[in-house]
């Protein structure tokens, strides 16, 4: 874009500047407040006496004799074996995030190509699953998976999300398909190709960008599923969210709140880097696959 | 009151005995597999467990927040994916219902010798568990704020109704008083404790009908409604986690919580010495002129699966005696109130000890009392708020849970 | 491309979908026409640690296993379960409408039925969160546009944090913060002047609470892919726009805005659904008293001790239902767009 389309009369800038700094305090304040209220004792962060307890410290200072304390995090990494959740929640979601891209590229292009109606209903059957709860699907495998000695494993859980996700990834990546020209892959076609070497030597190539970002969405879901992968998998196997949910106790029996605000707090870090790292790529993903509704 | 009078006789016993028992851990070969909740006792149980481990026997623990959600499934498997789960008075009931875990007779005989006999829980003359934990929820006050407002310690909720008018008028505080109120599962909860202290019951006798849209029912909902107006106007919102919070912030005179939070609340973490020196606990009160405390009793205990192989249940059994011995329960004294043997009551215990010696009932076991439970939950907030009478609010309770029994099975 | 091709490109996908979704699907909607077994009660004998033994009810196992084992799905109810009153209410929803003194009476009745109630919270809701995610998605990246390079990388990171938080320790903690101590729940005494003001307490606080959480844990998604279309607008059309004199306004409303639409369809698609299955804020605020929705109600069947599968079932049902009318416009209007696209 020229300078001239994107030059704005002051007001507009400044009204635009506003709103702007006005979101991201919105949407940074929680996170700070919680990665500042992580090196506290629970009687600070969570205290029902007075919110500058988690400024100042009071209770940190008379349980720990320091105004910061590591106690949270120590206590969900080593005494509770955080990182054992964290391999295995990498473990899953980098298997989902290749097995539903895989999948998804696949049919996404499939259904970007076919003229017949049946690739509109089945885009419409797919709407239809998503819209199906999870938890109730999830209740349905247990019995099977029971007796099929299917239940606890790690690839479970995979395939399972990656199924899950099916729908939408199918939805983004067919958009996405859509907007790369049919001549591309029609005239690899006719110089002898056949569609799946057209695929793979002509399509494969400009789709990252679209792919990344749909990648992006996959990771998400399985990096903060719940449903899924506490109800489907051992505690052996445990993904990082069941196991921030176990230290918040229950009813009768009282948490580790902290570890939680820890494990939460760690859990973000991968998520910074990982959106650092393919910032350019999320945006111009989308900006190439744009999903047409 | 039966278990706490042994068990300082038996842990004496044991203790001379425990020495073998531990050395005679050996059980041979077979595989235990465990499931429950995920909270410290239970991990010392499994950690007992544990140790046994070798010569062929494997102990594999599945501890999870989600675990009655997996119970039914997971023991309907053929082969069971558990061996033993961990169930406490309200979540045997599926197993039973669905014909589930085995009983326990024999094992008992052959290697329970050491278990008092009342942690057994026996189902028409059959061992079907053993419990080996118990709690319940009790009254906690502040002797200081009461004393500052010149009452007595309250032995009924008509005289917490009382001291909470005396506190509010003295100008020390303008909500003193907490419940676990929130909607839902705890707000039921209260409901059962108190209409039970009033002498209430839940269904027609010998069926599944509901009988709670009556006096009775009316008088518990008017006692709630009464306490809930010395609440936080938040209390709809109350669990365990938020009048603990409250009570360590030091901002209530009297609450009735679980006695498993007395440990937390009674360690000086996330509180003031000053409030943890005049907490006190006492048995829950009486109400409406009753004459056993308005709260109910739950244990936690075992149960053995059906779908496994002798060998594998007699091994799992073994494992949970081993698990379960004095010196282990000894060691891991303050995690909860056992009722196995080896255990010394604390400090933290006594709100529960207090409770059960005063003659509460236990939470009844009745197969539909989950669903009256999610109902009440569901439909009694909207009389606390004002916004319909307490007629209607059970009328409304007894209607849904109607419908989820005809579901289930229970009613035609 | 010929129907092979298609389908060889497009089976990893079915056999997953089909595996593990449309085959629950099929028993799902089974089961919700299903109820269990009657339950064969007898009066035993019940032995706790606390007051010795007494008569209790209980199931008796042998008895009712073999009224199972003849029926292994049920007693056939039909529709039942879905009028009952934990559902549709039909029966209660006709008396409410016989016996009611005009229609506010009508509508009080009504909102007295869980399911009706759920109802009225998830559409407000749904119509609430949606155009609200679209405009403030729509106006920040707008903004963020137009800041200067520099800040655009950290600018977009920290925007999408409401979304990537997971909602299990989100809502806890934004929880702890709205309460009449925390840090904005004793900000807002401070700003009405009202020392009494608890946003937990009356529904219609309550409401507003939900709902303020849902356009900023949603705002996020609104943003990022307006954003990413904002880079595609084609600049010889504003370029030959700012020649023929148009106003920034019209540049955004004829330009700008035209470009957008399909990406406002696809975000409105996406959060129509997500918005009508409302949950996680529900159980995270502890809101059950004030609003609760058909998910809510699933979750609540699913998780109790005695699992309500049927009723679940029922209730999943009748979400994908809800959801199927929620969209039908915007896919009348991309079948539209598929045939125009085929002719």
């Amino acid at each position: 874009m020229s300078a001239a389309v994107t030059r704005r009369p002051p007001a507009v800038a400044l009204i635009a500047t506003v709103l702007v700094v006005l979101w991201v305090v919105l949407a940074a304040f929680p996170f700070v407040w919680t990665v500042w209220g992580s090196f506290k004792v629970q009687g600070d962060f969570f205290s029902k006496a007075d919110w500058t307890y988690a400024l100042t410290g009071v209770r940190t200072m008379a349980e720990t004799g320091s105004p910061f304390t590591g106690a949270g995090y120590e206590g969900a990494w080593v005494e509770r074996e955080f990182w054992r959740a964290a391999v295995n929640t990498m473990i899953v979601v980098v298997f989902t995030v290749i097995i539903s891209l895989t999948f998804g590229t696949l049919g996404g292009y499939a259904l970007a190509r076919s003229g017949y109606r049946y690739a509109f209903w089945l885009l419409m059957i797919a709407l239809v699953f998503r819209a199906m709860p999870h938890i109730t699907l999830v209740s349905g495998y247990l019995l099977p998976f029971f007796e099929w000695n299917l239940w606890g494993h790690l690839p479970t859980a995979i395939i399972v999300l990656v199924a899950i996700n099916q729908p939408f990834t199918l939805w983004m990546l067919h958009s996405f398909f859509l907007n790369i020209p049919k001549d591309l892959d029609e005239s690899a076609m006719v110089d002898g190709c056949t569609r799946f070497q057209a695929f793979r030597h002509v399509i494969v190539p400009v789709m990252w960008p679209g792919v990344i970002t749909t990648g992006l969405f996959s990771f998400l879901l399985a990096y903060n599923d719940f449903a899924v992968t506490a109800t489907l998998l051992s505690q052996q196997n445990q993904t990082m969210v069941p196991k921030i949910a176990s230290f918040l106790g229950s009813t009768q029996v009282e948490g580790n709140v902290m570890f939680a605000v820890a494990a939460v707090v760690s859990a973000t870090v991968p998520l910074f880097i990982l959106i650092l790292f393919f910032q350019r790529q999320i945006v111009s993903g989308l900006t190439a696959g744009a999903v047409k509704g | 009151m039966q278990f706490w009078k042994t068990t300082a006789a038996a842990s004496a016993l044991a203790l001379l005995s425990g020495t073998t028992a531990m050395a005679a851990c050996g059980i041979g070969a077979g595989n235990v597999t465990i499931l429950g909740n995920d909270f410290p006792a239970l991990q010392a149980v499994v950690a007992g467990a544990k140790a046994c481990e070798g010569d062929g026997l494997t102990v594999e623990a599945n501890l999870t927040t989600e675990h009655d959600k997996l119970q039914v499934a997971a023991l309907t498997a053929d082969p069971a994916q558990y061996s033993v789960k961990f169930v406490a008075t309200s979540s045997i009931v599926p197993l039973l219902q669905n014909d589930l875990i085995r009983p326990l007779d024999e094992l008992v005989a052959q290697y329970g010798q050491g278990l008092n006999p009342s942690q057994l829980i026996k189902i028409d003359g059959k061992v079907m568990a053993v419990a080996f934990m118990s709690n319940a929820q009790h009254l906690y006050y502040r002797s200081d704020i009461l004393a500052q407002a010149g009452v007595e310690a309250p032995a009924t909720y008509e005289d917490v109704l009382a001291a909470a008018q005396a506190i509010k008028d003295a100008g020390i505080m303008e909500h003193p008083v907490a419940l676990n109120t929130m909607t839902g599962w705890n707000l039921a909860e209260e409901f059962v404790n108190m209409h039970l202290g009033m002498g209430g019951s839940f269904f027609e006798p010998g069926t599944a009908q509901p009988a709670i849209n009556n006096e009775t029912g009316v008088k518990t909902l008017e006692m709630l409604k009464a306490l809930v107006g010395y609440s936080n106007p938040d209390y709809l919102t109350f669990d365990s986690n938020a009048t603990q919070a409250l009570w360590e912030a030091g901002e209530l005179a009297m609450a009735t919580m679980w006695g498993s939070r007395a440990g937390g609340i009674l360690d000086g973490e996330g509180s003031t010495d000053a409030v943890v020196s005049a907490t006190m606990l006492a048995g829950a009160p009486t109400v409406g002129g009753g004459a056993t405390p308005a709260t109910t009793l739950w244990w936690d205990g075992f149960v053995i699966a059906k779908n496994v192989s002798d060998e594998d249940a007699a091994a799992s059994f073994q494992a949970m005696m081993a698990a379960l011995s004095p010196e282990n329960i000894a060691a891991n004294n303050d995690a909860a109130v056992w009722l196995a043997p080896g255990y010394t009551p604390g400090p933290a215990a006594a709100g529960v000890i207090a409770s059960a010696r005063g003659g509460a009932q236990p939470y009844p076991m009745a197969p539909s009392m989950g669903l009256m439970h999610t109902a009440l939950g569901n439909n009694i907030s909207e009389y606390l708020q004002g916004s319909e009478s307490a007629e209607q609010a059970l009328a409304d309770a007894e209607a849904a849970y109607v419908a989820a029994a005809k579901e289930a099975g229970f009613l035609n | 491309m010929p129907h092979r091709t298609f389908f060889w490109f497009i089976l990893p996908s079915l056999v997953a979908m089909a595996l593990f979704i449309a085959f629950p699907l099929v028993s799902v909607v089974a089961q919700s026409l299903f109820v269990e077994h009657e339950q064969v009660l007898i009066e035993s004998e019940v032995c706790d640690p606390f007051t010795g033994c007494r008569k209790e009810l209980t199931v008796d196992a042998v008895a009712t296993a073999q009224l199972r084992e003849a029926q292994p799905l049920g007693r056939f109810n039909g529709l039942g379960t879905y009028t009952d009153l934990n559902h549709l209410a039909f029966a209660e929803v006709a008396e409410a409408w016989r016996t009611s003194e005009g229609l506010v009476d009508f509508g009080g009745q009504l909102m007295n039925l869980p399911f009706y109630k759920a109802l009225a919270f998830t559409l407000t809701y749904t119509f609430v969160v949606t155009p609200l995610v679209i405009v403030l998605g729509l106006a920040i990246a707008l903004g963020v546009n137009g800041l200067p390079k520099l800040f655009k990388g950290p600018t977009i990171f920290v925007s999408l944090l409401p979304m990537i938080v997971t909602p299990l320790i989100g809502s806890l903690i934004l929880f702890w913060m709205i309460d009449a101590r925390g840090i904005i729940g004793s900000s807002l005494q401070e700003l009405t002047g009202d020392p009494n003001l608890s946003l937990k307490a009356s529904p219609a606080l309550t409401w507003l609470t939900l709902i303020v959480y849902g356009v900023w844990h949603s705002a996020p998604f609104g943003f990022i892919v307006f954003y990413a279309g904002l880079q595609t607008v084609p600049s010889e059309t504003l370029e030959a726009a700012i020649v023929d004199g148009a106003s920034r306004w019209e540049r955004i409303r004829y330009v700008v805005i035209p470009h957008m639409a399909p990406l406002v369809v696809f975000v409105t698609l996406i959060q129509l659904m997500d918005n009508f299955r409302v949950f996680e804020p529900i159980v995270g605020f502890s809101a059950a008293a004030n609003a609760t929705s058909l998910s809510y109600f699933i979750y609540a069947d699913l998780t109790d001790i005695n699992a309500r599968f049927g009723s679940a079932a029922a209730t999943s049902v009748l979400t994908v239902i809800g959801v199927a009318i929620l969209l039908a416009p915007v896919l009348v209007r991309t079948w539209r767009d598929f045939n125009r696209k085929r002719a």
